[in-house]
């Protein structure tokens, strides 16, 4: 609400700013704009900017920063917190105080500690308010001036509008490196932390996934039980599934689109395979679960065989039907991409359709359609919400893909979901497997985008 | 002679096989478009044959009397008085009165479970709406629990064996009376569109989650495409061809592959636990959804601006414009059409998105709409997520029903992207 009232303020002013600076630059021309470097509006735009950009930034650090800096003075002005107290219980006093400073009542009323906490809490923030207020009105209006009296004939308003212009622009397209930063940064930084307490060759070659003993209190997180292999193991067979669907029916149907199809059927199949890849993958996993995974218990009832309601089976075999399109549309790139020149050799032999196919572009085009293979991959191993609804929950050493098995998606939420705690191994292996599959996965692109590119060289 | 005859009978045969390989190998092909194809129509066909029946609810009238001894001993009128009667116990006893027969305790409450409780939340309603209700005896139509509803709807179906259905024959002898005396219809569920969620499936709204998705989708377009199309702008007409430039490309690429729970990771560890951003609100899943939708709209930008020919930029430069007057002033509007689809197409897999705002909590059970973004929420597919996961049968109905929705709005987001890439985009 204030930062709104902010805001608009500074808008305000800086449009006054605009008409300002405009009707300066044609009063020091006395009216006659062609004697101006740049067109009257780019000097509007130039104080408007000045008045505007510092008091925003001002607006955006105090958002940014205000909470930590006043939880840090509200707590030390808390005596008797326990110095090695958890997050979690430095979270929960901090928001009984703010509990207690909006509302009079709560847990802690009649704690004179908590009571003056919540005092010190409210005159923080409003003097930090009046503070920011005052700040924010006196930068906007020295911009105000400091801009308008630079206004002149000389200035070359547009290029400095422009070159600030430009600046934004980079920094936008420096978002993505930030974001990869952030990434990257906050899956080591909790990985770390938790290889401190699980030994990093027992995560990684261990036997036994039980995370969930390491919670209780009479316990030390005992070791074997973060042992990810069978995760690791359980993810593969499901991702193997779904590929043996995917690959075969996407490379067939993207073959039989490109080569056979009439248009008419190609109108028809291009969209219907759009759809399989719009559909979210919610959707797909209540698909699995609710349909799949119990027609396949009856199939394996029938046969005799024992089917784990939860069976790798269904989940993979239903993300196949959701990489179909993946699998596809990238082959269908490569396939297109191959010369006609081949196909004209071939056929000048005699060879017939599928010959062509099979003996003279599938090779051609291996490479592009293995680069599409593995993006399919990594897009298998990265998917989340069919196997949270249709794989197992508990970890499982085994290649029976009738069996339950469960992934590093599914822990990682199963491990995520509901607990704050943020300082126990069980949280922090999340992040440790969400490490484990940001690297895997980015492997698999890198190496995948490569050969896809050198591939295109190729025939380019 | 006959050696001739001999290698043309086997050339003979030999073509005869290698016709046979290639309708084999179209059948192939046939074949897995088929199979693609199936997959729609199974995947469709079992969404809405499940949920169809969700956009129904069965309606009950029983016949009540708003007992002055029960709502208002004192006879004061006020809104408390009104607002916190009992109304529960005036549904139950029309139900006791209409079976006077039945006596035993158990019995009895499962009777009082013919209706749901939302049909004291109905009374309230009437009678804080009009006062002068008290005392009288009217007919009123209140809500079917989710069971008797299943029954109406043949999903439990009356000729099944009694033990592997979860309403009893008794029951069923009850709710048949009332059919009997055509005290029960079913209709249009407005409930499912204007409640927020409840424990309770046939209470269950999607209105908290679609306000959910709608303010997380506010934030995602109002972060993602002013970013994005300025990065693509940058990256496609200002860029230096430089080292920097090449790995942001390449950067971007690769964020366009990471997993999506892996972005539910970033905004648990910076979103909310650096920046302090609130648990399930939608502005942190706003966030989130916008780092993800930020390499798609940039590539469609990108793609677009890319289509414009240099002769645009090259006219406008002669006539003495700068380069940034030169892109923004005619090649960002010919390029809007093309970003704008790439747009809705990111927006449209924003929306159906799921796992990383599991990781951010928006995950929680809850029951009131959200008002602002900054409102614990959830988002349409994770309430999908939710119901799924709930054990009541007439849960399977409510989520497909909601998948339909969802579903719906992807459908008219990718047709809209579809038109306006036909309607607008020029070929150059």
């Amino acid at each position: 609400m204030q930062t709104t009232i902010f805001t608009f303020t500074v808008l305000l002013l800086a449009f006054i700013g605009y008409y300002m600076g405009r009707s300066r630059a044609v009063a020091t021309v006395s009216g006659d704009v062609r004697k101006l470097h740049s067109l009257p509006r780019h000097y509007g735009y130039f104080v408007a900017l000045w008045c505007g950009v510092p008091a925003l930034v001002l607006c955006v650090l105090w958002m940014l920063f205000e909470p930590y800096i006043v939880n840090t003075l509200v707590l030390s002005g808390v005596p008797n917190i326990d110095p090695d107290a958890s997050s979690a219980v430095i979270a929960r006093i901090l928001s009984d105080v703010k509990f207690l400073a909006a509302n009079g009542v709560g847990r802690g009323a009649d704690d004179p500690v908590m009571v003056a906490a919540a005092e010190h809490y409210t005159h923080l923030k409003t003097v930090g308010t009046a503070s920011l207020a005052v700040a924010i009105i006196a930068f906007s209006i020295l911009g105000l001036v400091i801009g308008s009296r630079r206004v002149g004939a000389d200035l070359k308003a547009r290029n400095q509008v422009e070159g600030l212009i430009r600046w934004v622009l980079l920094a936008s397209s420096v978002i993505a490196i930030l974001t990869t930063i952030g990434i990257v940064g906050s899956l080591l930084f909790e990985a770390i932390r938790f290889f401190g307490k699980v030994p990093f060759t027992d995560f990684l070659f261990g036997l036994e996934w039980s995370p969930q003993i390491a919670l209780r209190k009479d316990q030390v997180a005992s070791q074997g039980s973060f042992g990810a292999v069978p995760i690791f193991a359980g993810t593969m067979l499901i991702s193997f599934i779904a590929l043996c669907v995917a690959v075969p029916v996407g490379l067939l149907s993207a073959i039989y689109m490109s080569e056979y199809a009439t248009p008419k059927v190609r109108a028809i199949g291009k969209p219907m395979l759009e759809i399989l890849a719009g559909i979210p993958t919610v959707v797909y996993g209540f698909f699995a679960a609710l349909v799949v995974a119990p027609t396949i218990r009856g199939f394996g009832e029938a046969w005799g065989l024992d089917v784990s309601s939860e069976s790798a089976l269904a989940a993979g075999l239903v993300m196949g039907i959701m990489i179909i399109p993946f699998v596809s549309s990238l082959s269908d790139d490569v396939i297109r991409a191959v010369p006609q020149a081949l196909r004209d050799g071939s056929y000048a032999l005699g060879g017939t359709k599928s010959e062509t196919v099979t003996q003279v572009i599938l090779p051609a085009a291996l490479p592009g359609i293995v680069g599409g293979v593995m993006l399919a991959a990594s897009r298998a191993i990265g998917e989340t919400m069919i196997v949270v609804m249709a794989a197992g929950l508990t970890a499982n050493l085994t290649a029976n893909p009738l069996q339950a098995v469960t992934t590093a998606t599914v822990q990682m939420v199963t491990l995520l979901v509901g607990d704050q705690e943020f300082d126990s191994p069980k949280t922090l292996a999340a992040f440790a497997l969400g490490l484990v599959l940001f690297c895997v996965t980015l492997c698999l692109n890198v190496v995948a985008l490569r050969v896809v590119a050198k591939y295109r060289e190729k025939y380019d | 002679m006959t050696e001739l005859k001999e290698s043309m009978q086997k050339a003979q045969a030999r073509l005869k096989k290698r016709h046979a390989a290639e309708t084999r190998f179209k059948a192939f092909g046939i074949g897995a478009l088929v199979f693609a194809f199936l997959c729609v129509v199974m995947l469709f066909s079992s969404i809405i044959s499940n949920g169809y029946t969700g956009f129904r609810q069965s309606y009950m009238k029983i016949d009540i009397t708003f007992d002055e001894s029960v709502i208002d001993p004192q006879g004061k009128r006020d809104f408390d008085t009104l607002n916190r009667a009992d109304y529960g116990k005036i549904v139950k006893q029309s139900l006791y009165d209409f079976f006077p027969d039945v006596k035993k305790r158990g019995d009895k409450r499962t009777l009082s479970n013919l209706v749901s409780s939302n049909a004291a939340y109905t009374l309230r309603d009437m009678v804080v709406a009009d006062p002068s209700l008290i005392g009288t005896s009217q007919s009123v139509w209140v809500m079917a629990s989710d069971e008797v509803d299943m029954l109406i709807k043949n999903v439990f179906k009356r000729e099944d064996d009694e033990s592997t259905r979860p309403i009893t024959n008794k029951e069923i002898a009850w709710v048949e009376k009332y059919e009997s005396e055509n005290r029960i219809e079913t209709r249009f569920n407005t409930n499912f569109f204007t409640a927020g969620d409840s424990r309770e499936p046939e209470q269950a709204g999607i209105r908290g989650a679609l306000m959910g998705s709608a303010l997380t989708m506010l934030i995602t377009l109002a972060l993602s495409f002013p970013c994005g199309v300025m990065a693509a702008i940058y990256l496609e007409e200002f860029a230096p061809k430089n080292k920097f430039t090449h790995i942001v490309e390449v950067n971007i690429n690769n964020l366009a592959a990471v997993p999506s729970i892996v972005f539910g990771l970033l905004g648990l560890a910076i979103f909310l636990n650096i920046f302090g951003m609130p648990r399930s609100a939608p502005v942190a899943g706003g966030f989130v959804l916008a780092l993800m939708t930020l390499p798609t709209i940039i590539i469609a930008s990108r793609a677009a601006l890319k289509s414009i020919p240099p002769s645009i930029m090259e006219a406008a430069i002669g006539v003495g414009a700068s380069k940034m007057q030169a892109v923004f002033h005619h090649q960002l509007p010919l390029a809007l059409p093309g970003i704008l689809t790439g747009t809705i197409i990111g927006m449209a897999q924003a929306l159906g998105e799921t796992a990383p705002l599991l990781m951010i909590g928006m995950v929680a059970f809850i029951a009131d709409v959200p008002g602002w973004i900054n409102d614990p929420a959830t988002v349409l597919p994770v309430q999908v997520y939710l119901w799924a996961d709930s054990p009541e049968r007439a849960f399977v109905e409510k989520t497909s029903a909601a998948i339909m929705v969802l579903l719906g709005f992807l459908i008219t987001m990718n047709a809209l992207a579809v038109l306006l890439r036909k309607k607008l985009e020029r070929r150059w």
